[in-house]
């Protein structure tokens, strides 16, 4: 589109899930849309476009934020983990592991989002109480689950991140 | 949906930044955390020419407290005031504040600085700074000036911040000894904006009478409505305040309207008694900070 409006584009330079990747994008072009279209990344859910629902949450340089309310522009040279990156060497991480594990899921599409933000949540706080756990993902909906599932999902994740680092 | 095309600027330096805001003038934007401009972008309620994008002038990032005070800059997020172990001590209101404003993953971008320009009535920052009296500096190319509270919210989403200037920071004074603070309110779930909201100040005097109480409601008028109720309260200690008296005297001030989420008969009940719970709560904030006091002078 923006060929044919002639809409200046800006080189982009994002390190994303630890590769370097290159888009040339207008400005206006959210992250969400930049990992999705630009980048083929379609793990990263778009719901609302507002900042409400939170699929869109990825890390930027490990702290979870709204893909959708971020310029790729505004986020040039910096890191960008998406749920493609939370698995390592093949394995899924323990936070993917308890959803599964859990049925923290069911149609899948809030997944990304809250894998993302639980993951960031959990290497800040290893022992999250009850209250900690239902704020921390306050932010994220879900139609689905009934958040029941997620919340032991989450209790479960930083279980299992205890065993291991044990 | 998508934002209409813009021109984008990167600015390397706060002079540059200045420049462009005074060539684009009422056409430039400011772009901050984004996290209340890129929603207006999306829903196209909003199409500036320009946005003059501010997240490389790291220099702003600032968060510094002195026994005066806490001057936050234009570039420090929600999530880093909030941390900050020299803010909350100087002014413990605003990291009380900053865990209602919206989810912790969006007080990782949204800057307090650009909370106050969006001056959204319903917003906790502008009615903490409403309350402790602080004011917001406004650069523009060859001056800068400071505008009080009082005077920076002019309106549901206006404030003092002409088209050319950049809100640089923001000052929150710090209280007398023997204050205490609170932050009470009612929203539909944690980190929605708030139906009502009260944000408290109290100062007692050596024998544990309150000598100075003030809050700011939000939600329930076009701009935080700050009310002294001093008169009301003291000098008395809280045990035999009305209680009663002290909501109706604000509840006499507020002017809350109907909406979707809330009538304004209900905003109006919900404001009196968050009133109490916040005055208490700042009360009794206040009493242990002056044991704690007295308690070191002893030692
Ligand atoms: C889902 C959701 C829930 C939210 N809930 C709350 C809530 O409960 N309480 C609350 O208070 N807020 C809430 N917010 C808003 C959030 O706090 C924003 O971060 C804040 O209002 C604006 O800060 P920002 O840095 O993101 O500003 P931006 O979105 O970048 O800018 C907002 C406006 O201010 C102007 N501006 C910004 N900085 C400057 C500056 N330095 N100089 C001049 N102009 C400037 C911009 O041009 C724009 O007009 C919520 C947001 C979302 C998405
Ligand atoms: S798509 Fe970003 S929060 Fe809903
Ligand atoms: S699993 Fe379907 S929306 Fe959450």
């Amino acid at each position: 589109m923006s060929e044919r409006t002639g809409e200046h584009r800006h080189a982009v330079t994002l390190t994303v899930n630890g590769v370097l990747r290159e888009a040339t994008v207008p400005a206006r072009r959210l992250l969400s849309d930049c990992l999705r279209h630009d980048l083929g990344l379609t793990g990263t859910h778009v719901g609302c476009e507002h900042g409400v629902c939170g699929a869109c949450t990825v890390l930027l340089d490990g702290e979870p934020v709204r893909s959708c309310l971020t310029f790729a522009v505004t986020v040039d040279g910096h890191e960008i983990t998406t749920v493609e990156g939370l698995a390592e060497g093949g394995e899924l991480s323990p936070v993917q592991r308890a959803f599964s594990e859990c049925h923290g899921l069911q149609c899948g599409f809030c997944t990304p989002g809250f894998l993302c933000t639980v993951t960031a949540f959990l290497r800040d706080n290893r022992t999250p109480t009850d209250e900690e756990v239902l704020e921390a993902v306050s932010g994220n909906l879900c139609r689905c689950t009934g958040y029941q599932n997620i919340i032991k999902a989450v209790h479960r994740a930083a279980e299992i991140q205890a065993e291991e680092s044990g | 949906m998508k934002p209409s095309p813009f021109d984008y600027h990167r600015p390397a330096g706060l002079g540059e930044a200045l420049q462009t805001l005074a060539e684009t003038g009422s056409h430039g934007k400011v772009l901050a955390g984004g996290q209340s401009l890129i929603p207006l972008l999306n829903m196209r309620l909003a199409a500036p020419g320009h946005l003059v994008d501010i997240n490389g002038l790291t220099e702003l990032a600032t968060i510094s407290a002195d026994a005066s005070g806490v001057r936050v800059g234009a570039l420090a997020r929600h999530a880093a005031v909030e941390r900050a172990g020299s803010a909350r001590a100087v002014q413990p209101l605003l990291a009380q504040a900053l865990a209602l404003v919206a989810h912790p993953v969006i007080r990782n971008r949204g800057t307090v600085v650009g909370s106050l320009v969006h001056a959204d009535p319903s917003a906790e920052m502008p009615a903490v700074l409403a309350l402790l009296g602080g004011s917001v500096r406004l650069a523009r190319l060859g001056g800068e000036r400071d505008v009080h509270a009082r005077d920076f919210f002019v309106g549901p989403l206006e404030s003092a911040c002409l088209p050319g200037e950049m809100a640089v920071s923001a000052f929150f004074p710090a209280l007398p000894e023997r204050s205490g603070t609170a932050f009470c309110e009612v929203a539909r779930r944690h980190g929605d904006y708030a139906v009502a909201g009260v944000a408290a100040a109290v100062t007692l005097d050596e024998d544990f009478r309150i000598t100075a109480a003030r809050v700011a409601c939000v939600s329930v008028g076009p701009v935080p409505v700050v009310v002294d109720v001093t008169g009301v309260c003291g000098p008395r200690p809280p045990a035999s305040v009305d209680w009663d008296e002290v909501a109706r005297a604000v509840q006499d001030r507020i002017e809350p309207e109907d909406d979707i989420h809330a009538t304004a008969g209900y905003r109006r009940h919900l404001t009196g008694v968050l009133v109490t719970r916040a005055l208490r709560g700042a009360a009794q904030d206040a009493a242990q900070s002056t044991a704690h006091d007295a308690g070191e002078g002893r030692a």
